[in-house]
């Protein structure tokens, strides 16, 4: 479904992406993990074209997608930050983003399970910051898409929203969507993710599933086999 | 890109700047015209101050802008839209909503005072004319200087300190050359120096159209004699138009290649 060749990304001096092959198949829940700086989230960006690759390719349906904009209709993204235009009420921004995309939306479900109908009216500037996650969480999962992107999702959530998104995500598999989630919370990985991608200096440097990330590194808990997997990093 | 104009214009209605900028225009226009009674000194007080505050207000628009935008950008990269519409939106959005508080601004003052009864009104028009271009082309300097610098407060910077050369320190550079120099031949030298920046060509467009001799200054007289009345306007016309489209250029190729 999505297949990266060769992906060579620089800032400035610093070296992100280091020649990353991935390809990822259609359906499944796709965890992308790895320490803090080591590319995850410019890897997600250049899926969606906000970061600009020296070098490589992207493949999104067997299309290459460099420089084009149109695939995005395909790909529900949630980004690390809910930062939003802070004049704007929760519903203008709702409406704004259903005008701006060409598809069906379902937006009125996923506002009442999360309990937004009374923050509606307010503008997005006084929400507090597990509010505007929620709202987030709204405009990604609103559109069918059969690519989801969640990058940090369960930041600032409660656990009752966290079991809701929990919940949303696992009925998007089930509907044979692809998610692609990047998290530092191991449980969530344990809980739901199908596959690891384990990024380390700007390549992948374990791909598989749970249980062979466990088998391989010989520990128990996904905690430990990660941390096992970071250890050599530091020896 | 009209849905994104739309976004960032009634963004820019809600917010009061538009508002006290529209009213400033709007007491200057009436103050102006009725306590002065005499339509082509307004004209050309108006000028004085239309060509030094528009690239101001301009440029502080344009950088403000488009550094507060930054979550709104990013929220529509995410979207099936093209990088270019997004950011032509966003600068037409603000230049439009700009250039609507001077034109409504002035406007209505003049419109008041009646003016289609008055012979100035092709001086009036050029000047909104001109206003207009002015903004249109600072909002676009203005958001080149901000797609270059990720840290606002340089960003902000740049963009004060091109308004202040361009505005006042051009000016003097350009007189002290002349001073120095005065042995030499000129013509070509001030005329080309006249093209590189927009509030002078402004200047001289708006005394060529007045016909005021007295106050085209060296750089106005050489104007004249060159180009003569009309052809001077139409190609210092021109050359605005091409101060406009050169930086809108450069934005979208800065675009091609640009991080966020």
């Amino acid at each position: 479904m999505i297949e990266v060749k060769n992906l060579h990304k620089k800032f400035g001096k610093l070296t992100v992406l280091d020649g990353l092959d991935l390809s990822i198949n259609e359906g499944g829940i796709f965890a992308v993990l790895g320490p803090n700086g080591s590319g995850k989230t410019t890897l997600i960006k250049c899926i969606l074209g906000m970061v600009i690759p020296q070098d490589g390719e992207i493949i999104y349906d067997s299309e290459s997608i460099l420089g084009k904009s149109d695939y995005r209709n395909k790909i529900n993204y949630m980004p690390q930050i809910a930062n939003f235009p802070a004049n704007l009420t929760v519903l203008e921004l709702i409406e704004m983003v259903k005008n701006l995309r060409p598809k069906p939306a379902n937006e009125d479900d996923l506002i009442a399970l999360f309990g937004l109908e009374s923050h509606l009216e307010k503008k997005l500037g006084n929400l507090s910051g597990g509010t505007k996650q929620k709202v987030n969480i709204v405009l990604a999962f609103m559109f069918d898409s059969n690519l989801i992107i969640l990058d940090e999702p369960t930041t600032g959530l409660d656990p009752i929203a966290l079991i809701h998104l929990k919940k949303l995500i696992q009925k998007a598999k089930s509907q044979g969507k692809t998610i692609l989630v990047t998290t530092h919370i191991m449980s969530l990985v344990d809980e739901i993710a199908d596959e690891i991608v384990f990024l380390l200096d700007g390549k992948i440097y374990f791909k598989g599933s749970v249980s062979k990330l466990k088998e391989e590194t010989g520990e128990k808990h996904l905690e430990h086999a990660i941390a096992n997997l970071l250890k050599k990093q530091y020896v | 890109m009209f849905k994104i104009l739309k976004y960032s214009f009634f963004d820019l209605m809600r917010s009061s700047w538009s508002y006290v900028y529209f009213a400033f225009y709007l007491v200057l226009g009436f103050v102006l015209l009725f306590l002065n009674n005499d339509v082509s000194k307004a004209v050309i007080t108006l000028m004085n101050i239309i060509i030094v505050l528009t690239p101001l207000i301009g440029t502080i628009f344009g950088v403000m802008y488009f550094y507060n935008s930054k979550e709104f950008t990013e929220l529509l990269l995410a979207q099936p839209i093209k990088r270019t519409t997004i950011f032509m939106g966003q600068y037409f959005g603000v230049s439009v909503s700009l250039a609507l508080s001077l034109i409504l601004g002035l406007g209505i003052p003049f419109l008041a005072y009646g003016l289609f009864q008055s012979s100035a009104i092709f001086e009036f028009g050029l000047l909104l004319v001109v206003g207009t271009f002015l903004n249109f082309i600072f909002v676009a300097l203005a958001f080149n200087i901000a797609l270059s610098h990720e840290n606002k407060i340089k960003g902000f910077g740049y963009a004060i300190l091109m308004w202040l050369f361009l505005a006042v320190i051009y000016d003097g550079a350009f007189l002290i050359s002349l001073v120095i120099f005065d042995d030499y031949p000129l013509d070509k030298f001030s005329l080309i120096a006249t093209m590189f920046n927009p509030i002078d060509l402004s200047r001289i467009l708006i005394l060529l159209k007045l016909d005021i001799s007295a106050l085209l200054g060296y750089t106005g007289a050489v104007f004249k004699q060159f180009f003569g009345t009309s052809l001077g306007f139409v190609l210092s016309l021109g050359v605005l138009g091409l101060w406009v489209i050169l930086p809108v250029w450069r934005i979208n190729m800065k675009l091609r290649k640009k991080d966020f």
